[in-house]
């Protein structure tokens, strides 16, 4: 192993050169960002800094409680994310269907990956679940954004045909499963595009930080397969436990629709 | 008891404040709800399919109460048309044979499809994609849809509204005639008092939201 060429803070320094290059850029321009790039750059600095002096404790003191601790806010951060994103737009029971699927998903994908594909010991070692788990967190929620807007929005844009199926005699699933199926399909898709495009379009950001830190590509790579599977499986799996109880959320225990989400007396 | 010999017994029904019907009794046959726009036909339709509930009181379809009653198992039974009923992507063939997909069960022969579309003269062919149809030839495949399900009790809500005068006559007809065949009874809305005196056994009028008249055709035999 080489081991990367350390950074020193001259030279992280430097780079900030490129931040007054496009401060330049867009004063000369007139373009009024000034502030945002301004605020982006150094939130971004602040956040990477106390970030890296707190793996750098936690890795120094692994405990499970503190590895769970870290599982959970990320878990409930994603969460808030997808509800802050649909405000007004999703019912208390999708809204619970939402954190159902994204705790099943991801959890049972992540300890899977952990202990049974990679094998970690002890099970809360630090080093390797944070960054699993973030990457596992981190695509789940943006697979089951794009599986409640179009689950959303194919409920009220084809609310016609979801009460005519029902009309002609349709249980809420059969009335659903076109607006279920192409869901899944939003949803899926990007991972699978990412996957597509692998190694060819795009060096995966993960695979690149393993060989600039001297990792071996060939094992870089192998850890790159193994972890676009898990992604795989993680989207997957919270969009399909989504889309298996939230359709429900749009139908009353009478199984009459509702396309903005049941909201009162709903349950069965 | 009152209610037992009913198609549909309402008692207390109210509906937010569209419908207020303290007792209504609806018999087999061919029944018409005849109103102005906002009386409340299409929300007492949905009433009786169970695609709406009442905010209070009681529905009977044939001395059972809509409550107790599986939805879904209702509707197939007492099937609704819509005024504006939507087509399904793809063919003609498509959306008649959704429609025996929805209630989990084979689709009838290409023969039998066209000689339903025949009934409600609809001169297309099976393949003819359903974005070529103008308003009032979706509206007869509507028709032919609910038709070729062959429920016990038919919900049409303005069956020929898209429809020309003399075209709705034939159509209507045509359908009424077989529903009578076959004992099949109808509940249907329209603004035409000329559809309601031509083929009802009963016309019930309707006045913002409430039961104004009911009227007995007395030129017909009160259904089967």
């Amino acid at each position: 192993m080489s081991g990367a060429v350390q950074l020193s803070v001259w030279q992280v320094v430097f780079s900030y050169l490129f931040v007054l290059l496009v401060l330049a850029i867009v004063r000369k321009r007139g373009i009024r960002r000034e502030r945002e790039i301004l605020l982006a750059s150094v939130r971004m600095s602040i956040q990477l800094v106390l970030t890296g002096y707190a793996l750098t404790f936690i890795f120094a003191h692994p405990s499970p409680w503190v590895t769970l601790l870290i599982i959970a806010t990320m878990e409930g951060f994603a969460i808030f994310t997808v509800f802050r994103k649909f405000k007004g737009q999703l019912s208390g029971r999708l809204k619970k269907t939402i954190a159902g699927a994204m705790l099943a998903g991801t959890l049972s994908c992540i300890f899977y990956f952990l202990l049974v594909v990679v094998q970690i010991d002890p099970w809360y070692d630090p080093q390797y679940f944070i960054p699993i788990a973030g990457m596992l967190v981190g695509n789940s929620m943006t697979g089951i954004s794009l599986g409640v807007k179009s689950l959303v929005e194919g409920m009220s844009l084809q609310r016609h045909l979801v009460e005519e199926a029902l009309n002609l005699g349709a249980t809420p699933r059969l009335a659903s499963r076109e607006i279920v199926n192409s869901t899944f399909d939003a949803a899926i898709m990007p991972t699978i595009n990412a996957m597509l495009g692998m190694g060819v379009i795009s060096l995966p950001g993960m695979m690149t930080g393993q060989i600039l830190s001297g990792t071996v590509p060939t094992t870089a790579v192998m850890y790159q397969i193994a972890i676009m599977l898990g992604i795989l499986g993680s989207v997957a799996l919270t969009v399909i436990v989504l889309l298996h109880f939230g359709y429900k959320t749009f139908f009353n225990h009478d199984d009459q629709f509702f396309p903005g989400g049941c909201r009162k007396y709903c349950e069965k | 008891m009152i209610g037992m010999d009913a198609l549909f017994y309402l008692e207390g029904v109210r509906y937010q404040s569209i419908l207020d019907i303290p007792a209504l009794q609806i018999n087999p046959g061919i029944t018409v709800l005849l109103g102005a726009s906002g009386s409340g036909k299409t929300t007492l339709l949905k009433l009786l399919n169970k695609s709406i509930s009442p905010t209070s009181g009681s529905i009977l379809y044939t001395g059972s109460d809509l409550k107790k009653t599986p939805s879904v198992s209702h509707r197939r039974q007492v099937l609704m048309l819509s005024q504006q009923a939507a087509m399904f992507p793809g063919t003609i063939e498509d959306n008649l044979a959704i429609a025996f997909q929805f209630q989990e069960r084979a689709a009838p022969d290409a023969e039998m499809m066209q000689r339903m579309l025949a009934q409600v003269q609809l001169k297309k062919e099976l393949s003819e994609p359903v974005l070529n149809l103008s308003g009032g030839e979706k509206q007869r495949l509507a028709l032919a849809r609910v038709f070729l399900l062959d429920p016990a009790v038919f919900l049409l809500d303005e069956p020929s509204s898209a429809l020309d005068d003399d075209t709705a006559d034939a159509v209507i007809g045509l359908v009424v005639e077989q529903a009578r065949a076959t004992g099949r009874s109808i509940v249907m809305v329209t603004h035409s008092k000329a559809v309601a005196s031509k083929f009802a056994d009963e016309t019930i009028l309707l006045k913002d939201g409430q039961v104004v008249r009911r009227i007995q055709n007395r030129g017909q035999e009160a259904g089967s």
